[in-house]
């Protein structure tokens, strides 16, 4: 077999809660800083501690984000999963297994795969008095031998415990103990390193490894938003924690030293974006973050937003449904429950991001389009994005951004006004004026999610009502013109083409580049927002077939198509992963090719 | 109907407040409840009330969720912004209210059904909390707008109109309330706005949460014989204890109208809450003996009414959450954008 480097994926099997995440990530981090292009995937119980947990690195010198559908060495660490790990590896691929208890049965369940056996328990039994670090310690050990496996740069490595453990020098010699334990090993006892393997690159200096929340939560730091109320739920709390730490950090009076910021800790999902909304109301840039159940009961609220016209801004990081379906997986299936989220005619922003760089600079875009159109907006992220860590560029803040505060009449604009109706079109894009409570007596009026006409009176009158719900048509028309355009890549002249959203973008990317060495051209666009853009509907007429590649059993986003823009269903073929897993290059490849010998057959 | 707004005319003889206002700014559109609701003499009493303590209507925000006395808002203060939410969720939008700007003044209007039944998670936690705000809960034992129901604070053996008594355990908010550490917890009585008007001014300026139960009988569903939270039987059962008067920092308290026995509670702004004792050895700042008195009263089938308890020495939210004084939402975005520098420094970690 011929090298393999710079390219290949490492799994790792571990039981969770036995400190494997710090490992693996030092083992990811150690890679991007070789610079190698490296991506890792979590997949973790939703559990404290004991069940299986997988860690699933790519490294790959394209800088390719996706899964590849392979497995190139497998890290088993958990006897319980021994059977499906082995099955997973690639053929011509690795297993590094514990062989303090050596399984004849693994060692001969494939011959078409090779075998590490490395006594870590044994090692780390031997050299480690605390129970607790008996444990921990067997993962550092893995990595020591990856290092000589896999020819890591033992310096980088060394670097990093360094910082790691700056102020605990106990743990620092620990750490490098059980490192060389398990290099020592490798080298002692196999042929290092093996065909698959690291070399320097300088492919992601100007990176940074971070996962979606962190951004999302930094970037509403940077939208100037001062009020976050939100209620636990995996996996959007570390979005919510990102926000904290970095108000925290950045967000203080100088002073004073107090806080330019107020985050709430609601009761439960209907509380959590009340106060958003009261926040909203009274003038604060709000926001929550929630998951799918919380999308559930905060519909009523929602349907009051839209129709009472109040801005907020909500992060939904998807996970698997319905109901609380695998908390820890992930899914795109709240598309259709937030495009028209609550009873009666409704229909809301939604913005998509790609990757954790848009979950930052769409909390800016969110916050804009929702004082601008005054309007609940949600950013579907999901638990791919919001929980993985992705290498994407550094984010950069524009020091030119003002943020749009929309249609706000002033102290001194109201001084000056005899009278002011809430809800009249003076603009005549269906976005009409509104005025901050406790600002001038001019500008009070009442909210209500009651029917109102267009001077904010309390109306039952079918005229005035239907003035009102008509005039909300429209402003869905005005955000269709000013949120995100979509993100079109090709030449325009393939028959063929695919239409995709958020954190399906890597796959189709990777998948693209290995169609077209195949000789497949399909040119892609990129959704970014709902209500959708002319360009949506231009870009769906140029195509033969166009591919709709979604992470959802219905095909929600091909509805949401097909319905809005009042499309033939045979324009848009469905192209759907829902098993909880990151949707992957092969999955893509394979039915795009599937589908052209169809073709052709036919 | 509720769109039909009052002829703004004034008497140009009528008293002004210290900011030269007079009652009538501080109303708000005609009433569309039922004639001889007891909601509108609450809402006779806060108008009442605003206009003693000379605040600024558009200073003021009013909250409501839904049901006839989520309604209410409309009917005072038209010069106040007002925020008629969903139904029980009330508590929920003036805590995001408060959060966004705690230089304002915050009336919550609620009623059993909204309060207890719905929305009794929201109204536990805004308690615990300690949202600055007062939170009226006018208390009628039943739903009106769908005509009749029980409502969560009915109690054992009080009749429906048709005559059917209520078999379950009634939920009192001032009971509750006390047990969860409420730092303001008073009863009034609609039929009663002499005593009515001090306890809201009282929990108007307290700094912190204040629950006032106010039992305001449902003419129309409730008012019979045989209900528990009728005109006739509040008249007959109820109980006062201390009486809550308030004092602007303004005015100076002298000897006559201070009589002797009474206390006197200063107030975070200079103001002050006189208490008046009916009964002799009672003491609102006793947690315990509040609740206990609450519950004999029960027992006896009387209704506990006047200031129960209080504790001006419970933190707010802002102030346990160390926010800064001015409100957040006329913060400049300047003071809030930690610039480009930051986001380079703090990046170096991700690498």
């Amino acid at each position: 077999m011929s090298d393999q480097v710079n390219d290949f994926v490492v799994k790792i099997a571990n039981v969770n809660g036995t400190g494997s995440a710090s490992a693996n990530g030092m083992l990811m981090k150690s890679i991007f800083r070789m610079g190698i292009p490296v991506v890792g995937k979590n997949f973790f119980p939703s559990n404290i501690q004991g069940l299986p947990t997988w860690y699933e690195i790519r490294i790959s010198k394209q800088g390719y984000l996706s899964r590849s559908g392979n497995v190139d060495m497998m890290i088993a660490m958990n006897a319980q999963t021994y059977i499906d790990d082995v099955a997973e590896i690639s053929p011509g691929g690795y297993l590094l297994y514990d062989s303090t208890w050596p399984r004849k049965d693994l060692e001969t369940a494939r011959d078409d795969i090779n075998i590490i056996g490395i006594p870590l328990s044994g090692m780390c039994n031997e050299a480690f008095e605390a129970a607790r670090a008996k444990v921990l310690m067997k993962n550092v050990a893995y990595v020591g031998a990856l290092v000589a496996l896999l020819d890591i740069d033992m310096e980088v490595v060394t670097n990093l415990l360094k910082e790691t453990f700056a102020t605990k020098q106990h743990l620092m010699d620990a750490n490098m103990q059980a490192i060389k334990m398990g290099y020592d090993y490798a080298t002692e006892n196999f042929e290092c390193p093996l065909p698959i393997r690291l070399e320097h690159m300088d492919e992601t200096s100007g990176h940074v490894l971070i996962d979606g929340n962190t951004a999302a939560g930094l970037g509403a730091v940077y939208a100037g938003a001062t009020v976050a109320s939100w209620y636990p739920i995996t996996p959007s709390t570390s979005l919510i924690d990102g926000f904290t730490t970095y108000c925290k950090a950045l967000r203080k009076d100088p002073e004073t030293g107090k806080n330019l910021y107020c985050i709430v800790q609601a009761e439960d999902e209907l509380a959590a974006i009340g106060m958003v909304l009261g926040a909203s109301w009274n003038g604060a840039r709000a926001f929550t973050a929630t998951s799918g159940p919380g999308i559930s009961l905060m519909s009523e609220f929602l349907g009051l937003a839209y129709f009472a016209e109040i801005p907020a801004v909500l992060f939904d990081v998807q996970r698997v449904g319905p109901s609380t379906g695998m908390p820890t997986r992930t899914q795109q299936g709240d598309i259709l429950a937030s495009a028209y989220a609550s009873h009666g005619d409704t229909r809301h922003v939604l913005l998509f991001p790609a990757d954790p760089k848009e979950c930052f600079e769409m909390a800016a875009t969110a916050f804009d389009l929702a004082e601008r159109l005054q309007t609940p907006v949600i950013v579907l992220s999901d638990l791919d994005i919001g929980m993985n860590d992705w290498m994407i560029p550094e984010l950069k803040w524009d020091e030119d951004y003002v943020p749009d505060r929309g249609k706000v009449y002033t102290e001194d604009q109201l001084k000056e006004m005899d009278v002011f109706h809430r809800y009249v079109d003076v603009d005549g894009d269906a976005i009409p004026y509104r005025t901050l409570p406790g600002v001038h007596p001019t500008g009070a009026y009442f909210v209500r999610g009651s029917g109102h006409n267009r001077f904010g009176g309390y109306t039952e009158k079918s005229d005035e009502y239907k003035d009102v719900l008509d005039r909300l048509r429209r402003k869905s028309d005005t955000a269709g013109q000013i949120a995100p355009a979509p993100l079109i890549d090709g030449s325009g002249d393939t028959d063929w083409a695919i239409i995709s959203i958020g954190s399906c973008d890597g796959a189709i990317v990777e998948a693209r580049d290995r169609l077209r060495e195949a000789g497949i051209e399909l040119d892609y666009m990129r959704i970014r927002a709902f209500p959708f853009n002319q360009d949506v509907a231009d870009f769906i007429d140029r195509y033969e077939r166009v591919f709709v590649i979604e992470q959802n059993r219905d095909a929600q986003l091909r509805q949401l198509l097909i319905s809005d823009l009042e499309l033939d269903s045979k324009q848009l073929s469905p192209m759907l992963s829902y098993d909880g897993m990151p949707v992957s290059c092969s999955f893509i490849v394979d039915n795009i090719q599937e589908e052209i010998s169809r073709n052709k057959a036919a | 109907m509720s769109y039909i707004k009052k002829p703004k005319i004034s008497h140009p003889g009528l008293p002004r407040n210290a900011i030269g206002l007079t009652l009538r700014d501080y109303e708000g559109s005609m009433s569309t409840l039922c004639a001889g609701c007891g909601h509108d003499s609450v809402s006779a009493a806060i108008i009442q009330a605003y206009f003693d303590l000379s605040i600024e209507p558009h200073r003021v925000a009013k909250i409501s969720g839904i049901g006839c006395s989520s309604k209410t808002p409309t009917y005072f203060l038209g010069g106040a912004h007002g925020f008629n939410s969903v139904h029980g969720r009330m508590p929920s939008i003036a805590t995001g209210a408060n959060a966004a700007n705690r230089e304002m003044q915050y009336i919550g209007v609620s009623g059993d059904g909204d309060s207890l039944s719905i929305g009794l998670g929201q109204f536990g936690h805004a308690i615990r909390r300690n949202i600055n705000m007062m939170y009226v809960i006018e208390n009628n034992g039943v739903y009106g707008l769908t005509k009749g129901q029980f409502s969560a604070s009915a109690d054992v053996g009080s009749t429906a109109k048709k005559g059917e008594a209520n078999p379950y355990q009634p939920i009192d908010p001032v009971s509750m309330a006390i047990s969860l550490g409420c730092s303001f917890v008073a009863r009034g009585f609609s039929g009663d706005k002499e005593h009515l008007v001090p306890l809201l001014k009282a929990a108007i300026t307290h700094p912190g949460f204040a629950l006032l139960d106010v039992i305001s009988p449902c003419v129309t569903f409730n008012d019979h014989e045989g209900s528990t939270k009728s005109y006739e039987f509040m008249r007959e059962n109820e109980r006062a204890t201390v009486y809550a008067d308030f004092i602007p920092n303004h005015e100076e308290i002298t000897a006559s109208s201070e009589p002797g026995g009474l206390e006197t509670i200063t107030m975070h702004d200079g103001s002050r809450i006189r208490l008046r004792r009916v009964a002799q050895d009672y003491d609102p700042g006793n947690r315990a003996q509040a609740f206990s008195h609450v519950e004999e009263c029960s027992r006896a089938g009387e209704i506990a009414t006047g200031l129960l308890y209080l504790d001006t020495g419970v933190a707010e939210m802002h102030e346990l959450a160390g926010t800064t004084e001015d409100s957040l939402s006329s913060l400049d975005y300047s003071r809030l954008n930690p610039g480009n520098e930051a986001l380079a420094k703090l990046q170096q970690r991700w690498r």
